[in-house]
Parts: C-alpha cells; structure tokens; sequence
C-alpha cells in the first residue's frame, strides 16, 4: 500500500531542487563565514544570498531584517525575550493569543517568574482572536503581542492587518509566528504592519536547522544568545550554511510557485472536508473559510485521537496527526482546541490533515474510506 | 513501523483487539475510567464455578488502552477468579514485552477493570448466597 502522508504541519519532505542547492554548499561553500580568507567568503556569500531570498518572500524592507536561527522555536523566543528584556523600562506586560505555540507561550511564561505580566486574548470557536478582547488587555505598559498568521492544528488564519492597527495605534510591537502561512497565503510584512515575524525552513520543504526571525527597522530587542556577534550581533553561533542555503532556495520556490500549489491544494481540501463531515458525529473544527489552503481538521464524537492515528497509519499507511492528550508529551489535550471552547472529551477525537506536494485529487477516495473505517472500528470499540 | 514506542504485540492487539464487545446479563460487570481524561474502559465476565469462562471488553482511549484490555481478556480467560484477581497492571504490560513509561499508569487501567468486574460478581455472588440463606 503506497504510502499518503497528512503531516505536512509537522515535517515536511526537503524539496529534491533544496537538498541539491544546499548540498553543494555542504561540499564547497564550508567557510566559516566569520573567516576573512577566500574559503569563509564563500560561506558568507551563501548566508547573505540565503538572506536575500528570504527578504523578498515576505516583502521585507532589505535582507537586514532577516537573522537566521536554529530554527522557529528559537526565532519565537528571540523575538518574545528580546523585545520584552530589551523594553522593560516601557512596561512589563505581554499579550498573545490562547492559542499562540508553546514556544511563545513558555517563554513568556518564563518571563512571568522575572515580573512581567502575561495575558492571553480568547479566540471564538472558530480560532479567531477577540479583537475586542485585544484592544481592551492593550495597556501602555504592553510590550509585545504575539498573534500567529495562522493556526497548524485548526488552519485558521488571523487578519493580521487588522490586529496590526489595534496594535500599533498602541505603540506596541506585533510579533507574528508565521511559520504555517508563509509558503502557502501571500505574506507581507509591511502591507500587514509586522513587527517580528517568525519563518521555519522546513515549513517551506527546506532543511530542519534553520529558521529566521524577520525584524523591522527600527525594533529594538536584546539577544538571547550571546556570544561572537554573528547575525548583526542578534544571534551568535557559527551559521548552519547547510540549511541556512537550503531555506533560501526553499523560499525562492515558495515564492515562485505558491499560488499554483495553494490552488491545487486547496482543492483537495476541500473534497476533504466535504466529504469527511459527511461521517456522522464528525465536525470540522477552524474556520470554515478563513482557513490554510492545505488544511482540514476535525473531530469524532466517542473516539481518542491516538487511535485514530495509529489506525490510519498500521492499517492505511496515511499519517495523520491529531491533539489528543495520549499522544502528548504533558498528556494534557490541545491548548488550542481547549481554547476554541471544546470539551476534553472532545478535543480527544481530533485529526489533523495537512497536504503537501506529494498529493493529489485522486488521492482523496482512498483517504475519505481510510477514515470511515477509522471511525467505524473505534466506534464499535467504544462504550461512549 | 514502531508508533511512539509501542511494541509489535502492543500494535498487534491494537489491531486485531481479542474478546470484543458485550456480554448480556453478565455475571459481573466492571467500568473504570473517564472520558474526560481519554480512557474509559468497561468489561464483562461470565463465571462458572468461579471460573471466568467468557469474556469481553468496550473501550474509549489510546493504542495501548485498546491494547491491554484486549491483552487482560486473553490473560483471564479461564482463569480462576482468585488468580485473576492477583493480575497487575505491571502483568499486563510485561505479557505486552512492555509500555512506553508515560503510558504506564494512564492508559493501563484494564487490570483495574477486571478487578471491578470480579467485585461485582463477589457482591452479586454474596447477595445471592445471603437471599438463599
């Protein structure tokens, strides 16, 4: 049984086109790009152009404002700490959504212990941030917002520009993980008003390893991880070239052919969701419209989660991902779909389905069968 | 194919679960559980002889919720109530070559329904014995 993989949100497949970009720089372009002699110089050539690419995938105001990170997680916490240590003398207060990633959450929870104040803005049962909520917990001690474009577990996507607005006529810094949006809707960091906004290579089929945070001129911000300078003295450590180069000629084809594949994708979405709802007691959960091109997810009365993924992927070979507390590290459900006001025996029964380049329309009966199956086994299992 | 670190007789339970479904007028009847936390487990036994000669299970929950209440059925059945009374939930996931640690004590609740149903057909049992008396 060929194999279909629905975990795009989680990892997805380097693109055959990056891995052999960003391999030539693995083999000849290894310069410390710290290094003054010719070899370094090849390394820092490959950083800068990297850089560029990235710049021009979300219409940054030049290549400055991108620094490389290890990755989202790091890029989150650089932007979250930075801003909120750098700014302390303005205020101690931090706003994010409720269903912000841990790795904004913790680190302003983090942030807590050292006397900054945290407060989270609720979302409607469809994810979408209360903008009256957002504009009420602005104070003029806020330092930093934290709003992501979009959500990986429910697909919803925020209007960014409008909390911009709100945000801004605050005087406060927005901060935007991006990281689910960029590659997949157009995303524009001055026609949306971002601060900060947070990209992951590997969310665009480039190398894990690498991330940016995108900075505004002008924003100040301290580094949390100090040390030899590099990347404007915002991030030290010696560049990962490998994966830097590899996430700009990811970013380079996301850009040229994001429309055309957003458009495929949503297609498929949507004879997924249209089909799968059609199972009883089965819900979409996100928003029904103002959603990623590539995401449907849902949720089954009387089910767990981690069955449903097992399931799908011992008996179908589709692999799925789901909120589930049994399939947590904390085994607590989803923040996020506690958030959206479900119940915990009902954020249980969630599935996640992302797609990627490797599906197609044709794909769809076989996957809509794998998850009646699914659903029917666990039911007949069930005593709820 | 190794999910989350279960172990190959863990998935095969999961997949092929023994001893499914419900007993009518079962002489004893056991549920553990809550579906708020992700497991629910119920289980049904008939007993002759304090023999537990059939057996069966429903439950709500992950793989290995599933999987060790398949694998406590098999192991009780045919046993007698007293032995069956001694398994552990530490039996359980050894006769499963073993548990990921943080599904030990969770998603590992079949022994504990099986015990529930045995007390409920001692309490039936003893009921039944104090009418005749």
């Amino acid at each position: 049984m060929d194999r279909i993989y629905l975990d795009h949100v989680s990892a997805m497949q380097v693109d055959p086109r990056v891995l052999a970009f960003a391999e030539k720089h693995l083999k000849d372009g290894f310069g410390n790009p710290s290094s003054l002699h010719s070899v370094g110089l090849t390394g820092k050539r490959a950083v800068e152009e990297a850089r560029k690419k990235v710049a021009e995938l979300i219409n940054a105001e030049n290549e400055t404002c991108i620094i490389f990170t290890s990755g989202a997680t790091e890029a989150n916490n650089l932007a979250i700490r930075g801003t909120a240590l750098r700014n302390a003398s303005r205020g101690k207060k931090l706003l994010a959504s409720a269903i912000e990633h841990v790795s904004v959450l913790n680190p302003m929870k983090d942030l807590q212990k050292g006397g900054h104040e945290l407060t989270l803005i609720p979302v409607d049962s469809t994810g979408l941030v209360d903008l009256d909520k957002l504009k009420e917990s602005l104070t003029k001690e806020t330092v930093v917002t934290s709003v992501m474009y979009a959500n990986g577990e429910i697909g919803t996507i925020q209007p960014i520009p409008k909390i911009s607005q709100i945000v801004h006529e605050r005087g406060v810094y927005l901060h935007v993980d991006a990281i689910q949006a960029v590659g997949r809707i157009p995303v524009d960091v001055q026609k949306d008003g971002v601060d900060l906004l947070t990209l992951s290579s590997n969310d665009m089929y480039g190398p894990q390893g690498a991330g940016a945070l995108y900075i505004k001129p002008g924003v100040k911000l301290q580094p949390v991880l100090p040390g030899g300078g590099q990347e404007r003295g915002l991030r030290s450590g010696t560049e990962n070239i490998f994966a830097i180069a590899g996430m700009g000629e990811a970013a380079r084809l996301a850009k040229l052919e994001m429309t055309q594949e957003s458009q495929r994708l949503q297609v498929i979405r949507d004879q997924l969701i249209q089909e799968i709802t059609q199972i009883e007691e089965s819900y979409l959960t996100g928003h029904p419209s103002q959603r990623l091109p590539h995401h449907a997810s849902f949720r089954f009365t009387s089910i767990e989660g981690e069955s449903i993924l097992l399931n799908m992927d011992l008996k179908h070979n589709i692999q799925i991902s789901t909120g589930s507390a049994c399939s947590s590290k904390t085994l607590e459900p989803s923040h996020v779909l506690l958030a959206i006001g479900l119940k915990h025996e009902q954020a249980h029964g969630s599935m996640v389905l992302t797609l990627g380049r490797s599906n197609h329309l044709e794909q769809v009966p076989q996957v809509v069968e794998a998850v009646k199956e699914t659903v029917q086994r666990l039911r007949q299992l069930s005593p709820l | 194919m190794a999910q989350i670190g279960y172990s190959k007789k863990v998935l095969e339970h999961f997949t092929n679960p023994r001893n499914v479904g419900v007993i009518e007028n079962p002489d004893g009847y056991g549920k553990v559980g809550n579906p708020v936390c992700g497991d629910l487990m119920e289980m049904y036994i008939k007993v002759k002889d304090d023999i537990i000669t059939d057996i069966k299970f429903r439950t709500f929950g992950c793989g290995s919720a599933i999987a060790t209440s398949s694998m406590v059925t098999e192991m009780a059945k045919g046993m007698h109530v007293d032995e069956a009374m001694k398994l552990t939930r530490n039996d359980v996931a050894t006769e499963l070559e073993g548990l990921p640690p943080v599904k030990m004590h969770c998603s590992n609740l079949a022994a504990d329904a099986l015990h529930a149903a045995i007390k409920d057909y001692r309490a039936k049992k003893g009921q039944a014995e104090g009418e005749k008396k």
